[in-house]
């Protein structure tokens, strides 16, 4: 029954999952608006809870076995309950009960988010420039025939979107875009059919109870 | 004083339609009329509703050259339209179309071919499980990313350092996700079995505590529950890229000799695929993010692309009634492929009305 009970609900919701996609009647849609917004939402909200339980217990256990860098643990716990505060009593745009500002120094939490989080998110990213060029020097080096060709393509593309192609050859902006719109094309939707088809025959198999590695495999 | 009037005259704009908009959930009706013959000079057509055939009220407005607008009504209450041709304050009135009522339907029928395709798709899928529960035995071609799983775990172990599984910034309902916690269950097993550390942070919570019972389960299954250690699966943020710097912190500091890096990527798949190549761990990927693939192929050793991702976990468990399912796949691509190729020269050489199938 542990296992049985799990699999008749994933077949349940997994059928009331495909029939919206051609019921286009409102009682269906309206029914699988609740699902995925109403009810997911619920289900998140107690797997938050769960997920940020886990997140502390992590951080306590480190800083009270002494494991390394432990300190760090004392940085996201210290900032975790303090945002947390003053997320939960000084409103998002510090509408709350908790005044959250001093002076001309605000920190309500839209604040904290804009002026913290945002720009280290964009830190983050910006180090992709870094990344992307170190990525592309490995593997633009022509050590066998498909990465001869890719250089090749990659060249010819880069050179063709740049004023420099149209100047070499009046032809060269073409034949790049052709590289992007006929073999780069037809290499992604070949990856797309292959896709689409391992969807199908994933939910198939998750529907049906054969493939149950998500219950942790066996009977 | 001499006043010149000029008198424009314009044409009303010809036969009028209304009817209920097929495939679609209520609320909506269709209104077609003929262009008027003086189109050209137009400043468009006003579009006019009545709920008794006699008093009229404006509903909508459209350009010239125009000739169809979708109008939102209440079900199951009839409804009157007629247009009016308008140039400056000129206004040219058609007939009034017959009532109409809109009324939400039970079928799409402009979706039911996708429906067939993937009833036929299912079933071939379903006859080659069959064929496997019969015990036939089924060639599956060798997926050296998959075939890496085992090296990549006994080097963790042989080194005494722990595997880094990253589930991607999935939810919960993407089948990239779902797939990866399957292969999820099948590495677990096997760090169980050798006993090798698997640290396996999240992004979003709801995939952390499914992942959790995967883990916890496939430690159970190989006789070993007391190896799990519910510290090593934890949920790190939902912030992209503050997940991306976790990642990055962890192979830094834990040195992990794997990375699996399965499930849905976005930008932040080259950060986590170059840091990990930097600490020198073998890395195996696997994405459906068409985007993010040419990245992590280029940083990662190993990488599961599109289907090979769903196949992972039936290859890895070689269990038969999975297998069976990726020998359907393949029969299904065959047939797509071949359907395609014929379509192809039919559309070349003809035009004929079956092809409209497959717009």
């Amino acid at each position: 029954m542990q296992r049985t009970f799990p699999l008749i609900l994933c077949f349940i919701f997994g059928i009331l999952g495909i029939i919206p996609f051609i019921v286009p009647h409102p009682v269906v849609q309206h029914t699988d608006e609740f699902l995925r917004n109403d009810l997911l939402r619920i289900l998140a909200a107690f797997a938050l809870v769960l997920g940020l339980g886990s997140l502390l217990r992590v951080h306590f256990d480190k800083i009270q076995h002494r494991r390394e860098n432990w300190q760090y643990s004392w940085v996201l716990l210290i900032t975790f309950f303090l945002t947390s505060i003053i997320g939960l009593f000084g409103g998002v745009a510090g509408t709350g009960p908790l005044p959250t500002r001093i002076g001309n120094f605000s920190f309500d939490i839209q604040t904290i988010y804009l002026n913290v989080e945002v720009p280290l998110g964009a830190t983050m990213f910006a180090l992709l420039s870094f990344f992307m060029a170190s990525a592309a020097y490995r593997s633009f080096r022509a050590r066998s025939t498909e990465a001869t060709l890719l250089l090749l393509a990659a060249f010819i593309v880069m050179i063709g979107i740049l004023p420099l192609g149209n100047q070499i050859s009046p032809h060269l902006p073409s034949f790049a875009q052709w590289i992007m719109d006929v073999p780069n094309v037809a290499g992604k939707r070949g990856i797309a059919f292959g896709i689409a088809l391992g969807s199908l025959a994933t939910a198939l198999k998750i529907l049906l109870g054969i493939e149950r590695s998500w219950l942790g495999g066996g009977e | 004083m001499i006043f010149t009037i000029f008198l424009i005259a314009i044409a009303p704009p010809g036969p009028i339609r209304a009817y209920d908009t097929p495939d679609d959930g209520g609320g909506s009706v269709i209104i077609e009329w003929q262009l008027s013959p003086d189109d050209a000079i137009l400043d468009g057509y006003e579009i006019y509703r009545s709920e008794n055939g006699q008093d009229f009220e404006k509903v909508g407005f459209i350009g010239k050259s125009r000739n169809s607008i979708d109008d939102q009504t209440q079900d199951y209450k009839r409804y009157y339209y007629k247009v009016a041709a308008l140039k400056d304050t000129i206004r040219e009135f058609s007939d009034v179309s017959t009532p109409v009522m809109s009324s939400p339907q039970w079928i799409d029928r402009s979706k039911v071919n996708i429906f067939v395709a993937l009833f036929i798709l299912g079933s071939i899928i379903l006859y080659f499980i069959s064929q496997a529960r019969k015990g036939r035995e089924l060639y599956i071609r060798k997926i050296s990313g998959l075939q890496a799983v085992d090296e990549a775990v006994g080097r963790a172990t042989e080194m005494g350092k722990p595997i880094l599984y990253c589930p991607g910034i999935g939810y919960i309902e993407q089948i990239a996700t779902i797939a990866s916690l399957n292969i999820l269950g099948e590495v677990a097993k096997k760090t169980a079995q050798y006993n090798t550390k698997l640290i396996n942070p999240h992004y979003d919570p709801i995939v952390y505590t499914v992942a959790r019972e995967i883990i916890k389960e496939s430690y159970t299954k190989v006789g070993r529950p007391d190896a799990f250690d519910p510290e090593n699966v934890y949920f790190v943020t939902d912030s992209q890229f503050a997940y991306a710097a976790a990642l990055d912190g962890i192979m830094l500091r834990e040195r992990p000799a794997t990375n699996f890096l399965i499930g849905t990527f976005y930008a932040e798949s080259l950060i986590l695929a170059e840091t990990g190549a930097s600490t020198g761990a073998i890395q195996i990927s696997g994405t459906d993010s068409l985007a993010q693939l040419p990245f992590l192929v280029t940083a990662c050793d190993y990488t599961l692309i599109g289907e090979e991702l769903y196949a992972a976990s039936a290859y890895i468990s070689r269990e038969p009634l999975l297998m069976g399912a990726i020998k359907g796949e393949d029969w299904g691509k065959l047939i797509i492929g071949g359907i395609l190729i014929i379509a192809s020269i039919v559309g070349l050489l003809t035009n004929l009305p079956v092809l409209s199938l497959f717009r």
